[in-house]
């Protein structure tokens, strides 16, 4: 049985189980979705959009829906000592309350997990829920497995000021999971929201995670994805974002862990005076792979988005990034800055850089930029004359590299857990720990 | 405490100095003269060890070791200092790090008790007020957007936090106006002592002015073509670099 029959089969072995399977838009929908992942298979590098990404890898490893989870208690507990925040903690797709705290939450903020909103609130899913056309076919693939998420609605002017701080831990062996995550800011409404993905070493888990988004008019959306899978996982990550005139949105991407990490995350301005931030950090070393696919939807005239991707690749890591702007007629004053810089620390290390720029109207201002190089050899010199070792020298500049990037994160915890966390990938590096 | 012996040296096989010897005794304070190309440069990026610069012959010795032999850090750990002509920006390291990793790494090769966080800040505080360094420099990137002059200061800090047992300074004065000249000086004046050299490579006499050398050595070609007392700047000023290149036909035309 091919990869694509295996996917098939575990739905519909498990079709009728799934939360919500007695909804018929939602059987539809899930149908639907199959009949497209079937019918168009894995992405392919044949496809412009996966042309330097190959999933052959996982389409050969084989997976678990439903396997025995590990206790992650004690690893739990240490996340949440980060910080004061609004838990949600999922191990292997299963929602574990015992683990989590959402908490006391302010006024019209309802934080919970999709299952108990499909059961209790259907028609706010429903619309929220996305069609099974959008993204890849592996977005589809998410579509109709997906079991359960976190679900976020901030009501009109409502103010989150913890984050809502969400868990995937895989721990099982082959553990695979289709976290699907709807966040909805009513106007005026501003939150925060962390999902941290996280592994067990040597565990070939995978992962297929869609979050979407909708940011009403004047809200303001903070979005972080942490991702710290074990360096034999597969992650297929998309974040689906609509923003309505003169709301924010931050999208922090720090992607440090995973065999092969595939980052597909687009916003569309659907009202004037919107704003968006797309940021990302990655590193890949061993024989990893990172890619970035970006697409920024100017609909709307005199928006502004800002985009920063910084890639670190080490040994015969390898990272992609591809960052599409397209700017429809009539969106007169468009403001869009895009940037992806690559920090090559090996003769074998690779990165496919290519920003496209569509633009159909007058009177944009759309900037973009890829660099790719080395440690500068004159900062090495100036450090080393100082008396710091080469290896001090080197993990000063590459972690500096990196801060520039998490620097754009708002929330100190989560800066500080990701500093740590690219720490833990540079040999020798414990002793930058005050670097900033 | 450093001899250069008959120092050739070259940079992507372009011969820049030419048989350089020079004795440096602790407690001294040298000035290395020369026009534009003369090799100042080099000599400095030589005895600190960048790996561009190409040693074809001759011998350095520093307190009696190979210092050609030595890493580019362990010549600052046994210190050397090389105060830079033009300090490096380092974007995203805080110089507050930057100056305590440096001041840390030369302590534990010296046997020495790492500076904890807070003695550091006193430390480094104190210093500062004496090059007229603003505390807000700490927390700003490496040299990241400093005017010419607030780099120079920063070489000076980092020369007076690392007291270095033999510090070059590499054209210090260039890019200076009056105050700052006066303030790097003053700071330089204070490091003189006994037990420590200094060496001061400058275009110009100006800054001799402030820092009165012991010894003033003529370079031209690679070489040292007159050596003198301070007054030696004062007629390379009369003269002019004209008169370096005359000098070194001569000694040329004297070995021949």
């Amino acid at each position: 049985m091919s990869s694509v029959q295996s996917w098939q089969a575990d739905f519909l072995a498990r079709h009728k189980q799934l939360p919500g399977a007695e909804l018929p838009w939602l059987a539809a929908l899930r149908q639907r979705a199959i009949d497209r992942y079937a019918a168009e298979g894995w992405p392919t590098p044949k496809k412009e959009d996966w042309r330097h990404t190959s999933l052959a890898p996982l389409e050969q490893a084989s997976f678990d829906t439903q396997p025995q989870s590990l206790d992650v208690a004690d690893m739990v507990r240490s996340l949440r000592a980060d910080e004061a925040a609004h838990w949600l903690v999922f191990v292997d797709g299963r929602y574990v309350p015992a683990l989590g705290d959402v908490g006391k939450l302010p006024a019209g903020v309802r934080v919970g997990t999709l299952a108990d909103a499909l059961a209790h609130d259907a028609d706010a899913v429903q619309e929220a829920f996305g069609s099974e056309a959008d993204g890849n076919s592996t977005a589809a693939l998410n579509l109709a497995l997906a079991t359960d998420g976190a679900f976020v609605h901030l009501a009109r002017g409502a103010a989150l000021e913890a984050p809502v701080h969400v868990v995937f831990v895989t721990s099982g062996e082959g553990a695979a999971v289709f976290p699907r995550n709807l966040y909805i800011a009513e106007a005026g409404a501003h939150g925060r929201i962390v999902e941290h993905y996280v592994g067990r070493d040597g565990n070939v888990s995978f992962t297929n995670t869609v979050s979407r988004v909708h940011v009403a008019a004047d809200a303001n959306l903070s979005h972080v994805r942490l991702q710290q899978e074990a360096h034999q996982a597969f992650h297929l990550a998309d974040i689906d974002v609509e923003q309505e005139g003169k709301s924010y949105f931050a999208s922090h991407s720090i992607s440090l862990g995973a065999r092969i990490a595939r980052h597909d995350i687009a916003t569309r301005f659907d009202g004037e005076r919107a704003e968006s931030l797309l940021n990302g950090v990655y590193f890949a070393n061993g024989q990893r792979h990172v890619d970035h696919h970006t697409l920024i939807g100017h609909a709307q005239p005199n928006c502004v988005s800002n985009e920063h991707y910084r890639g670190i690749l080490a040994d015969r890591g390898r990272g992609v990034f591809r960052g599409r702007i397209l700017v429809s007629p009539g969106a007169d004053g468009t403001d869009a800055i895009q940037r992806n810089d690559s920090l090559l620390l090996s003769k074998l290390a690779r990165t496919d850089s290519r920003p496209e720029l569509e633009i159909y109207a007058e009177d944009v201002r759309c900037t973009h930029g890829a660099t790719v190089g080395q440690l500068s050899e004159d900062s090495l010199f100036y450090l080393m004359a100082r008396g710091l070792d080469e290896n001090h020298a080197r993990n000063v500049l590459i972690y500096a590299f990196v801060l520039e990037g998490l620097a754009r994160i708002e929330s100190d915890a989560v800066r500080q857990r990701a500093s740590r966390a690219v720490r833990a990938l540079m040999p020798g590096a414990d002793i930058l720990e005050e670097l900033a | 405490m450093l001899k250069i012996k008959d120092l050739h040296a070259s940079v992507e096989g372009k011969r820049i100095l030419n048989g350089l010897s020079l004795h440096v005794k602790p407690g001294e304070v040298h000035a290395i003269m020369g026009p534009n190309g003369s090799g100042k440069s080099t000599l400095s990026q030589v005895l600190a060890g960048r790996e561009d610069y190409q040693v074809d012959s001759g011998e350095v010795e520093y307190l009696g070791q190979d210092l050609l032999d030595m890493a580019i850090e362990d010549r600052a750990r046994a210190g050397v200092f090389l105060a830079f002509q033009y300090p490096i920006e380092i974007p995203g390291v805080s110089n507050a790090y930057f100056l305590r990793a440096a001041v840390n790494a030369v302590r534990r090769h010296q046997g020495l008790e790492e500076l904890d966080a807070m003695d550091f800040l006193k430390r480094v505080k104190e210093e500062m007020k004496t090059v007229g360094m603003k505390e807000e420099f700490l927390y700003r990137s490496v040299n990241e957007g400093f005017s010419g002059g607030e780099k120079k200061r920063n070489e000076v800090l980092q020369m007076s936090l690392l007291e270095p047992k033999l510090a070059i300074l590499d054209e210090t004065d260039s890019g200076l106006d009056i105050d700052a000249l006066r303030v790097v000086a003053d700071g330089v004046n204070r490091m003189r002592s006994p037990d420590r050299a200094l060496i001061v490579i400058t275009h110009y006499q100006r800054l001799l002015e402030y820092i009165v050398p012991d010894f003033v050595h003529v370079l031209s070609d690679g070489r040292i073509v007159r050596s003198g007392g301070s007054e030696l700047a004062h007629e390379l000023e009369k003269h002019g670099y004209g008169w370096a290149k005359q000098l070194e036909a001569e000694q040329k035309g004297a070995q021949a």
